[in-house]
């Protein structure tokens, strides 16, 4: 019997977008990443190539890790007081990119000042050979007053700034067009949302390949599914040829899973739940995965064990043929 | 092939009677077609044209059910590609596989744990669905009792795994009278699996390594009088699996009958429980009907049942909890109120923390149609108006004496306005997170 197998050929693409930049382009790093290019939705190698492997981020949230759990800590031990060897560290565990989140004070406590951001970015690009992703603590004011010193001294390099959303774009996209980097804009999960949101950034004359998407994602067991689904559909959009959707997708699985319960807290928690430190790498892992099935260009964790697991699982679902 | 409107006029009366409520046959038969009316709304169709008419509107996948003494456990009848296009319908039965070559202690210990095990999940109980028993000695007295040594740890039911159909034979005679899988059917032993399925009336499983191999399979052994199959593709391996995965759901929901049938997935043979968790993963996303895991341990079961149910729930109805006042570690007159929303997850991240925290309260879960604080904030079902009356209307006032309301704090905004909508209430902006809830209770509130 012959089965003719159902081909989808898509008219749409989405945007490749090359994250850092090395010397021969006017950056510094070592390393350059390409994403994006799908033809076909993820891993249908039958259809089309996938020209471009997901790829992993792994987060440091230099003067932020009061909120991480213990599991974390621990997996990494003291670098996590010392961003050069935090980054150092990440790139160690094969890590393909390094995410920098700011939060909103120092390590003393203070408010954390434009200096710090911007000598702690320099620090991380010193000791590492990754292309950085670098985010502000997520309230405007502060945002910007941190991002634009860190794109300024920068300049060249591509790193991708944020996080981008609906009241707070207009600062972020100027400086990453003045200083040749790229963005990242948030939008929560919502197709139209992120339409919207993208054609605000475009229209300020940001190319397309210098924007990645994040369409905010649930943890699993909290709302993994809406993001889960929003992703699918803005990657069937985007091969339909909606030109405002052809951008790739950064998630944030990491911080996700570890701050729902299951994976933040060990005591006091049903005996059903197991193991904590497993727990917490499963609760990572599953997500990150699931998310990866949908359509996920950059999946951000925290865990190096969640990396390997999940390297390995994107590694078998580029690999078309049968083991 | 589901029929065209003029394929099921042929088979229907032609008198245009109009009894259907339609002006002719042909117009009801456009509907049919549309599946937009019932063949029963014609009193005349012959029994003949029912049967007919009948196997043209069977789901796209069959539903396959496995049963042991205690429960039972089906797949199939999916009908989309994309959870946001309907819904997925019934959950992948994850199975745990003994193997017949371990000691019968050890079956029956495993087997026992993952029968027993269940885990609340925002007020659902998650459970394991059944238990693989593979026969990997080869010996037809080994399997029977590995079967039986399992069937008398646990009421689930079975999953039978061997290609020798003299050991299969061993294997469901020890579980006479219920309904396993048999697992396989493969191109060289089909026929004597057949035989054994048709005694047993119990469903094949079907492997193949190609869909060319399983759908041949598939036609030869429905020819032989086995309707309810399950589908083995033999790529285990993630990207040739999600290949073969979802040319079998594209094909099947064109109503392509000989691949119609629900599939298996066995993430057991990894022999690694990382990698296990990752493989039940991808099979709950990408379209399984069972999942086979080997490894057992609570905080890796957990993981994969949540995935199960968020990726099967609705996504047109959240998941959600009655709009009630719900009563807290016996809470007296003197105690707060505090107000949520019914979602689900909502509901029970904030019940949880209080009830740990073993202080009483009157928990006010509002109707905000199944959404979380913000989001039905944003959408305008949690404002100060509708706790207002929730309150009155679930006559909180008369169950309190001291009338303390306690919100959200992520919604502190609404504090001024419900001062309004309730006069003679202290209302008190709570903590952000559930998590900071007891610390507030028995601090501020104390
Ligand atoms: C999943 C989600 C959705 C899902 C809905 C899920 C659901 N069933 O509610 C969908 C995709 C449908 C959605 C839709 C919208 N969303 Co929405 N959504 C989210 C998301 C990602 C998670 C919400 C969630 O489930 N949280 C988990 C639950 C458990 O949290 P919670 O209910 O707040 O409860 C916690 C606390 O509030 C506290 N708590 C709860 N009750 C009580 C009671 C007391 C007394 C105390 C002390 C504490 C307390 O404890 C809980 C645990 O800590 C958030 C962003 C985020 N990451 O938080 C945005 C978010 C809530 N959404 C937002 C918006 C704007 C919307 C939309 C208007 C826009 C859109 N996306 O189209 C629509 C509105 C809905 C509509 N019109 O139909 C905004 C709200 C902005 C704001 N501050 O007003 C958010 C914050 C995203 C953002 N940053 O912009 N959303
Ligand atoms: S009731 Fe039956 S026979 Fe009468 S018009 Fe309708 S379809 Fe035709």
């Amino acid at each position: 019997m012959s089965i003719e197998i159902p081909v989808d050929k898509w008219p749409g693409t989405v945007n490749t977008v090359t994250l850092g930049a090395t010397e021969a382009d006017g950056g510094t790093r070592a390393k350059v990443v390409t994403i994006g290019g799908e033809q076909s939705l993820p891993f249908m190698h039958f259809e089309t190539e996938m020209p471009h492997s997901p790829v992993i981020a792994l987060e440091m949230t230099p003067s932020r890790t009061d909120d991480w759990s213990q599991i974390l800590l621990d997996a990494w031990g003291d670098v996590v007081e010392d961003p050069a060897r935090w980054a150092a560290a990440i790139e160690a565990a094969g890590a393909d990119v390094i995410v920098v989140t700011f939060g909103l004070t120092d390590p003393a406590g203070d408010p954390i000042t434009p200096d710090y951001a911007v000598s702690t970015v320099k620090a991380v690009l010193e000791a590492s050979g990754l292309p950085l992703v670098v985010l502000g603590p997520g309230q405007a004011d502060v945002d910007n007053e941190l991002i634009v010193p860190v794109a300024d001294s920068t300049k060249g390099e591509r790193l991708v700034l944020g996080l981008c959303e609906d009241g707070n774009y207009r600062t972020i996209v100027a400086s990453a067009m003045a200083n040749d980097h790229l963005v990242v804009g948030r939008t929560p999960m919502d197709v139209n949302l992120a339409k919207q949101l993208n054609i605000l950034m475009t229209d300020m004359g940001l190319p397309l390949d210098r924007i990645v998407m994040d369409p905010t994602t649930g943890g699993l067991g909290y709302g993994i599914e809406y993001g889960y689904s929003v992703m699918e559909r803005l990657r069937l959009a985007a091969l339909q040829g909606d030109a405002m959707t052809q951008l790739p997708m950064l998630v944030t699985p990491g911080y996700e899973a570890w701050r729902t319960k299951e994976a933040k807290v060990g005591e006091g928690v049903p005996e059903t739940w197991g193991d904590w430190a497993d727990r917490g790498v499963h609760w990572e892992t599953l997500t990150a995965v699931s998310l990866v099935e949908a359509g996920a260009d950059v999946v951000v964790l925290r865990h190096p064990e969640s990396l390997k697991r999940v390297r390995e699982a994107i590694d078998e679902l580029m690999t078309a043929a049968p083991a | 092939m589901a029929l065209s409107g003029i394929q099921i006029y042929k088979m229907l009366p032609q008198t245009n009677c109009k009894e259907c409520g339609f002006p002719t046959c042909l117009a009801f038969s456009m509907k049919l077609a549309a599946k937009q009316v019932e063949l029963d709304d014609c009193p005349y169709v012959t029994e003949e044209s029912k049967e007919q008419l009948a196997e043209s509107s069977a789901p796209p996948i069959r539903l396959v059910t496995l049963a042991g003494p205690d429960r039972e456990t089906a797949a199939g009848n999916e009908v989309v590609l994309f959870r946001h296009e309907k819904k997925f319908f019934n959950r992948p039965g994850v199975f745990v596989r003994v193997v017949d070559t371990e000691d019968t202690a050890a079956i029956t210990e495993k087997v026992a744990a993952a029968s027993a095990y269940t885990v609340d999940y925002v007020g659902i109980d998650l459970n394991l669905d059944g238990i693989a028993v593979e026969g990997a000695s080869g010996d037809p007295a080994a399997f029977a009792a590995a079967v039986g040594a399992a069937r008398e740890a646990t009421g689930l039911p079975f999953m039978l795994v061997s290609d020798d159909p003299a050991v299969m034979e061993a294997g469901w005679k020890a579980v006479e009278g219920e309904k396993p899988l048999l697992m396989g059917a493969n191109s060289s032993n089909w026929e004597a699996m057949v035989d054994l399925a048709k005694q047993a009336e119990a469903p094949l499983g079907v492997v193949g390594e190609t869909l060319e191999e399983l759908a041949e399979l598939t036609q030869k052994i429905q020819e032989a009088g086995v309707e309810d199959m399950v589908l083995q593709p033999a790529p285990t391996a993630m990207g040739a699996s999600l290949a073969m995965q979802t040319q079998i759901r594209r094909l099947a929901l064109k109503n392509f009958r000989p691949l119609g049938y629900p599939t298996v997935a066995f993430a057991s043979d990894s022999g690694d429980p990382a990698k296990e968790a990752t493989l039940a993963a991808h099979a709950i996303c990408k379209y399984a009907g069972f999942v086979v895991v080997d490894s057992f341990a609570p905080e890796f079961v957990y993981p994969i049942l949540v995935l199960r149910e968020n990726i099967y729930t609705d996504p047109q109805k959240p998941i959600q909890v009655l709009p009630a006042v719900y009563e807290i570690n016996d809470p007296k007159p003197s105690d707060p109120v505090l107000v949520t929303t019914n979602f689900s997850i909502t509901y029970f991240s904030v019940a949880n923390e209080v009830e740990g925290s073993g202080l009483p309260a009157w928990l006010v879960v509002t109707d905000a149609e199944g959404m979380s604080v913000l989001t039905a904030w944003a959408a305008g079902k949690f404002d100060a108006e509708v706790i207002a009356k929730a309150v009155k209307e679930f006559g909180v006032g008369d169950k309190v004496e001291k009338k303390v309301i306690v919100l959200p704090g992520h919604t502190a905004v609404l504090s001024g306005e419900l001062e309004e909508e309730l006069p003679g209430w202290d209302v008190k902006v709570g903590p952000r997170e559930a998590v900071d809830l007891p610390g507030y209770l028995k601090t501020v509130l104390a």
